[in-house]
């Protein structure tokens, strides 16, 4: 990861990928759950799968586990075809949703029953369990049922569960899903910390945008089955490839136009600089990140700055920062967001408070699809 | 305003709670209290046939002349004779045989419609259920009519040169367990049904993934998930089965005495009322004891579940 963004290209051909989606389909009767799809995911990386529900995400993760298997395409685990192979015969891991824990089992019982199934020996089984409840913090929770846990202390139950077999990828199901939001920002580092320390290449699915850009290395976004765009968690944040994925990952302001002579976008607002080209003519869109955005009672200097005034319609008030709905002259709304650095608790601008709004020429992103 | 819905809310509560004990009381209790109290009278030759009767109108004199008169002669004769031990034992070996084949047969018709399609399944327990609507009576006698020496059984297993000539099947063992078996089969199918399939299918699939083939995860995971089914369906055979009269004394021999039928005797034949109610008293305190044992596990189970 060393060599940055710009070689890529170079770093997949030194490094084969550990797994490997090559044009993989699978249909729930008419519904292309997962639709001629290609991906890859390097050795030791933390890869997030991320989508709205319904995406195929989850599908593609079955899919990897050997519980569902592909209508066409190959998946292969380090170069291997493992089309073919059962799940009890795949060296990857699951960690589900619901944890799926063993109710007659303690959770001693849980976290040894794989090494069980490879008929380990009773005191390597008792060693090794020791390890990974020592690893997931749960010293001394070895003879629990698995009723009297609460739902952070199963999750830990279930993560050791999936990890004691050292599976070469640990597939993670909207793991911190049933968490509460405290809790499962904790989790989150920890996460991170333990793929650190193992090495293991792990594989998350998960709805929540937040969850994939903190945890994931890279990220691959999905919409009805379909790849839309995989790339380093920034990556997509600054610089998407489309208006669905602007809209997708995070907040963000779409201004519909068409690109004149020298940097300019003709638009509904009246012409505004942009950075980057493009044939004149086009039909594109800039999206424009709420932060990005200056908001200020007074008309700003003029410069390489956009300005443009308008009315605030919203104020959404969320502690560290505010989100600002402001009405411009077309009346669309332009989404802003304000860091509340004084300490007086308010917001800086109220509803009905007319405002000029300027950015950069290259704060926004063009996007033609 | 909110205090008088309050309390006529815990009095609707307390209504509802009351209502299984009142049952418990007027159609158990009382019956129980009765029989106790004959098998501990002695038998004579009246209208009730036994001594002392209940009088009040003789006051507390004739209360404490009544229980100076309770004996525990029946409860003697039956441990003193071994006929009674006899058929105690029997039915305990009959019930014990016939829940076991019940579970062997019962289990896999239970599993099979849990794993069947969705809207499948309560047309399958329907089937299961179906026999309910022709009387009981009638279905033991069709067993007669099947199970005779010139019935359907013989007739098909002679024309498949199974046998060469009619085999006896009435008045057996074997003919008890087949009727028992067959009557008893939905109430070991649904409980078993029941905890089935409510059990959460990914349990499977993380064995599968834990590297637990789909036969071992049978054992390791669906059969202990499934125990507080089986030992429902358990005690809803074995314990009826029991005191089961009407099948031995129709399907089987005069030779296979069940305490069902040891207790019809003493009522119906010998009219011995005491010696007859000291025998149902025995049964239900030897019934009794194993399903304290089973609730208490299951007591112990649900806190580790919970």
């Amino acid at each position: 990861m060393a060599d940055g963004d710009g070689t890529r290209g170079l770093e997949e051909g030194s490094q084969p990928a550990l797994v490997r989606f090559e044009q993989v389909s699978k249909r729930f009767g008419d519904v292309a759950a997962v639709d001629a799809l290609s991906l890859d995911v390097r050795r030791g990386e933390f890869f997030a799968l991320l989508g709205p529900s319904g995406c195929g995400k989850t599908t593609l993760l079955r899919l990897l586990a050997g519980f569902e298997a592909p209508n066409e395409g190959r998946i292969l685990l380090d170069g291997e075809d493992i089309g073919d192979v059962p799940p009890h015969h795949r060296p990857v891991n699951m960690m589900f949703q619901s944890y799926a824990l063993f109710p007659h089992l303690t959770v001693e019982g849980n976290i040894g029953f794989g090494l069980r199934q490879e008929n380990v020996g009773r005191r390597e089984r008792g060693e090794r369990v020791a390890e990974m409840l020592a690893l997931v913090k749960l010293q001394g929770f070895g003879k629990r049922r698995v009723g009297q846990l609460s739902g952070g202390e199963r999750q830990r139950v279930a993560l050791a569960r999936s990890l004691i077999k050292r599976p070469r990828v640990l597939l993670l199901d909207e793991p911190l899903a049933a968490l509460d939001k405290k809790l499962r920002a904790e989790t989150q580092f920890e996460l991170m910390e333990l793929q650190r320390k193992l090495g293991t290449t792990f594989v998350i699915v998960t709805h929540d945008q937040e969850e994939a850009m903190i945890v994931a290395d890279r990220i691959a976004v999905m919409d009805r089955g379909r790849l839309a765009q995989m790339a380093e968690p920034a990556e997509i944040y600054e610089r998407p490839n489309s208006r669905w994925v602007a809209d997708f990952i995070g907040e963000v302001t779409l201004i519909e136009g068409r690109l004149g002579e020298g940097g300019t976008l003709e638009t509904g607002l009246g012409p505004l600089r942009v950075a980057g080209g493009g044939k004149s003519g086009g039909k594109v869109w800039l999206a424009l990140r709420p932060e990005k955005l200056r908001m200020s009672a007074e008309k700003p200097a003029a410069g390489h700055h956009n300005a443009l005034s308008g009315t605030v319609a919203e104020v959404g008030y969320r502690g560290d920062v505010s989100l600002y709905k402001v009405r411009l002259a077309d009346r669309s709304l332009m989404k802003v967001a304000l860091a509340n650095t004084s300490a007086r608790g308010k917001a800086q601008f109220a509803v009905k408070d007319v405002v000029w709004l300027s950015w950069p020429h290259d704060a926004g992103v063009l996007l033609t699809d | 305003m909110n205090a008088a819905i309050k309390s006529e809310r815990s009095w609707g509560r307390r209504a509802v709670v009351l209502m299984p004990y009142l049952w418990l009381a007027i159609f158990f209790l009382v019956p129980f209290a009765i029989v106790l109290k004959i098998s501990l009278s002695q038998t004579a030759i009246a209208q009730p046939p036994y001594v002392p009767v209940f009088d009040l109108a003789a006051g507390w004199q004739g209360l404490q002349d009544f229980f100076a008169r309770l004996t525990l002669d029946g409860y003697r004769l039956i441990v003193s004779d071994p006929i009674y031990l006899f058929s105690y034992f029997k039915s305990l070996q009959v019930a014990g045989v016939s829940t076991a084949i019940l579970l062997l047969i019962g289990y896999p018709i239970a599993y099979g419609i849990a794993r069947s399609p969705r809207g499948l399944q309560p047309l399958l327990v329907m089937l299961v259920v179906l026999p309910f609507w022709t009387s009981f009576l009638i279905r033991v006698y069709a067993w007669i009519n099947i199970l005779q020496r010139d019935g359907l059984l013989n007739d098909v297993l002679m024309r498949l040169h199974i046998i060469h000539e009619p085999a006896v099947w009435l008045a057996s063992d074997t003919a008890i367990y087949i009727g028992l078996v067959y009557s008893y089969l939905p109430f070991m199918v649904l409980p078993l049904y029941a905890t089935l399939e409510k059990m959460d299918e990914t349990l499977l699939e993380a064995a599968a993934d834990l590297g637990c083939p789909r036969w071992k995860a049978f054992w390791q995971v669906t059969v202990p998930l499934s125990l507080p089914g089986a030992a429902a369906g358990t005690l809803l055979c074995f314990i009826p089965i029991v005191g089961e009269f009407v099948i031995p004394d129709l399907l089987g021999g005069s030779r296979t005495l069940m305490i069902g039928q040891t207790l019809w005797t003493e009522f119906f034949f010998n009219r011995d009322w005491p010696v007859a109610s000291a025998v149902a008293v025995a049964l239900l305190a030897l019934l009794v004891l194993p399903i304290l044992l089973y609730e208490r596990l299951q007591q112990r189970q649900l806190q580790g579940l919970r």
